[in-house]
């Protein structure tokens, strides 16, 4: 047998791709809800975040610090075992996608606190003085004038980090959830062969190709728009 | 609420799983002084193919990129340490675990170097090249000493992140903190020793978190 | 004729930042239709003067009435009061994110809550008074220097307020672009509009100032017709000032 043909038959076997593609579709079709509802969470609650730190009451400021400092020093996958393991040994049952999607969804509300917040800071002062003397109230300012412009600035660093938070969805093999990687590490020890790893790393660059290149271009779109 | 504590804060058990959790942790702390330098070089390594005088070199630096990027490192871990042997090529967890963090840190350390490079205006090369300095010594010289400087924060977060990720060796069985904790998990029934790992964690990454803010800050001033 | 009542009324007002007291008890009173030139050293307290008069910056102590509503009252609804207020500023603060038609609109329509159609129209009438009518849909970014500031200046007008605060409206302009910013002011005080105008352009204030007063260290030092305080100011510290300006 030549190099060629091992090299195909170890990680491109015609008959396995075959036998491994529904399972393969229907871990990514997991993959894609866990990944769209983390990110619709994940940014709301970011958001929300950010907003309750424009209200400047000390205590609030400093818990949202506290927690979104914490959640950005953890490996999100520490906090995946914590939650899966711990919650059932205190009588709360949760599923395990449930898991995965909860603790990236308060990872990413961390990490997009702290970039909404960046941006918002970011507004020249000069914005909300000029919406206040106009009359305009302190919310009325903040969501007519200041967030669409803070959220703008934000979409670069929002898309790269939504996208690196996303693709933790993978951590969801450790716990049994049935995404791309938990059904291509089953088929490959079932089938003996590295064919349907093969097919779920092809799966996450279809997945997720589209979507860096969209950052890039999000970035050079974004970065020097408007001064 | 005590069932809670005994669940996630049993200090009996965490004091009696420290010393397991340390050795744990001093097998991160190796991982950690072996990928991270191999990223940091390999990011520079690809950011400077991105500005190679063949277009063809710098779409493929962009394809490694973007590749490595879009595979979720778990992914590219798995791949690496139970893929590679059906091809024969059999390989130590911590071989594995060093390659997979190579090819994923240095594609997201590429892109920081180059929005770094980027940031530095065409005249800096200008000035340097008309001086008579080479292409290679105004990049040494001249051009990455600025552009490491304004990517500074990135860098240091990023290599938050590629620590942070180091946690995922676990999964293929390198008995670094995060496994040795889980087995002391597993043992005891309890959750507290993964607590434990995880305000070790806190306690070597809290201190860089606020660190990045705070540079992040001064820059943005 | 009766003399035209006062439209705004400043009572020993004081303002500290931290230890630093920057306006040490001040007193103005502006009868409507009236223009008056704030000039000063930088430092002297005169854009925190202004800034107090719509509360962008809280006054320490002191009172201040605008129409006959007193600021400083616990039970005045200050969003309200300020579309009495109208402020233009040095670096113009339009809305990036909006088109100037929209820059106009925006408390119109959040603050008055008045229909699209309607605001849409007083909208277009205040671009027209300053000559903008037909950059309506333009983003600020689109705009020159003096455009940008001119839909500024609409936006206050929109409001339709009793009194207008200018803090260093031309500062920021290049040279060739301040004539269509004091034309549009010259206008303004035409129309009858009362303006309280912090500005570095005495040849202006010359022309068009009903009083000038000259500000010091957080006091007023000596106030008076333009003429008085340019030619033949009574006070050492006002001459050196106008001196140095005029050499």
């Amino acid at each position: 047998m030549d190099g060629w043909s091992r090299f195909t038959d170890t990680f491109f076997k015609p008959e396995l791709i075959e036998r491994y593609l529904p399972s393969i579709a229907s871990g990514l079709v997991v993959t894609v809800e866990i990944a769209l509802a983390v990110i619709v969470t994940g940014l709301t609650l970011g958001l929300l975040l950010a907003v309750v730190r424009t209200f400047r009451v000390s205590v609030l400021s400093f818990v949202i610090v506290i927690v979104v400092d914490a959640f950005r020093a953890l490996p999100p996958l520490v906090l995946v075992l914590i939650v899966f393991f711990g919650l059932p040994n205190v009588g709360i049952n949760v599923p395990s996608f449930a898991v995965l999607w909860i603790v990236l969804s308060f990872v990413l509300a961390a990490f997009a606190e702290e970039i909404f917040w960046a941006g918002i800071l970011s507004v020249p002062k000069g914005q909300w003085e000029a919406a206040r003397s106009t009359g305009l109230g302190f919310l009325g300012t903040l969501t007519h004038v200041i967030l669409p412009q803070a959220i703008r600035l934000t979409v670069p660093p929002i898309t790269n980090r939504a996208l690196a938070i996303t693709k933790n969805t993978a951590l969801g093999t450790v716990i049994g959830v049935p995404e791309i990687l938990n059904q291509a590490s089953t088929g490959q020890s079932f089938a003996g062969n590295a064919t349907p790893m093969m097919m779920g790393a092809i799966a996450y660059v279809l997945l997720f190709i589209p979507v860096v290149i969209l950052g890039r271009w999000i970035e050079t779109r974004f970065a020097w728009g408007r001064a | 609420m005590d069932a809670l504590l005994q669940q996630f804060f049993n200090f009996e058990i965490m004091a009696k799983v420290l010393p397991l959790l340390l050795g744990g942790l001093k097998q991160t702390l190796i991982i950690c002084v072996i990928v991270v330098p191999l990223g940091l070089v390999g990011g520079l390594l690809l950011a400077l193919l991105l500005r190679a005088p063949f277009r063809a070199v710098r779409w493929g630096a962009i394809a490694t990129i973007d590749l490595f990027r879009a595979i979720p490192p778990l992914v590219l871990l798995i791949f690496v340490y139970s893929g590679l042997p059906f091809a024969g090529l059999r390989i130590s967890p911590l071989t594995a675990v060093s390659v997979a963090f190579f090819l994923n840190s240095s594609s997201y350390y590429a892109e920081i170097y180059r929005a770094g490079i980027d940031s530095i205006g065409r005249g800096q090369w200008d000035a340097a090249r008309s001086t008579g300095l080479p292409m290679f010594d105004t990049l040494t010289f001249v051009i990455l000493p600025q552009a490491i400087r304004n990517v500074l924060p990135d860098l240091i977060s990023n290599t938050v992140e590629v620590i942070k990720l180091t946690s995922i060796a676990s999964v293929v069985a390198l008995p670094e903190l995060l496994y040795s904790a889980d087995m002391a998990r597993s043992i005891t029934y309890n959750t507290s020793p993964v607590v434990l790992a995880a305000s070790i964690y806190l306690i070597m990454l809290w201190p860089i978190v606020r660190l990045v803010s705070r540079l992040e800050r001064r820059i943005a001033s | 004729m009766t003399v035209p009542p006062s439209i705004l009324q400043i009572r020993g007002l004081h303002k500290s930042f931290g230890s630093i007291e920057i306006l040490h008890g001040v007193d103005l009173s502006v009868k409507e239709q009236e223009l008056i030139f704030l000039i000063g050293p930088s430092g002297s307290g005169k854009s925190t003067l202004l800034r107090c008069c719509n509360r962008l910056e809280e006054p320490s102590s002191g009172s201040i009435i605008v129409d006959g509503i007193d600021l400083m009252a616990r039970n005045t609804d200050i969003n309200a009061v300020r579309q009495l207020i109208g402020m233009v500023f040095q670096s113009f603060n339009l809305y990036p994110h909006m088109t100037a038609l929209s820059n106009v609109t925006l408390a119109l329509r959040k603050v008055l809550r008045k229909p699209r159609k309607e605001a849409e129209e007083i909208g277009h009438r205040a671009l027209a008074r300053v000559n903008l009518a037909e950059k309506a849909g333009a983003y600020p970014n689109e705009l020159s220097g003096g455009q940008q500031q001119r839909v500024a200046i609409a936006r206050a007008l929109a409001l339709e307020p009793k009194v207008m605060l200018f803090d260093e409206p031309t500062s920021a302009l290049d040279p060739e672009l301040v004539g269509e910013i004091l034309e549009t002011m010259r206008e303004l005080k035409e129309s009858g509009m009362t303006m309280l105008v912090v500005s570095h352009e005495m040849r202006f204030a010359r022309d068009a100032a009903d009083r000038v007063i000259f500000m010091d260290h957080g006091v007023i030092v000596e106030e008076g017709p333009p003429e008085k305080i340019f030619t033949s100011p009574t006070e050492a510290r006002t001459r050196s000032f106008i001196e140095k300006l005029t050499r």
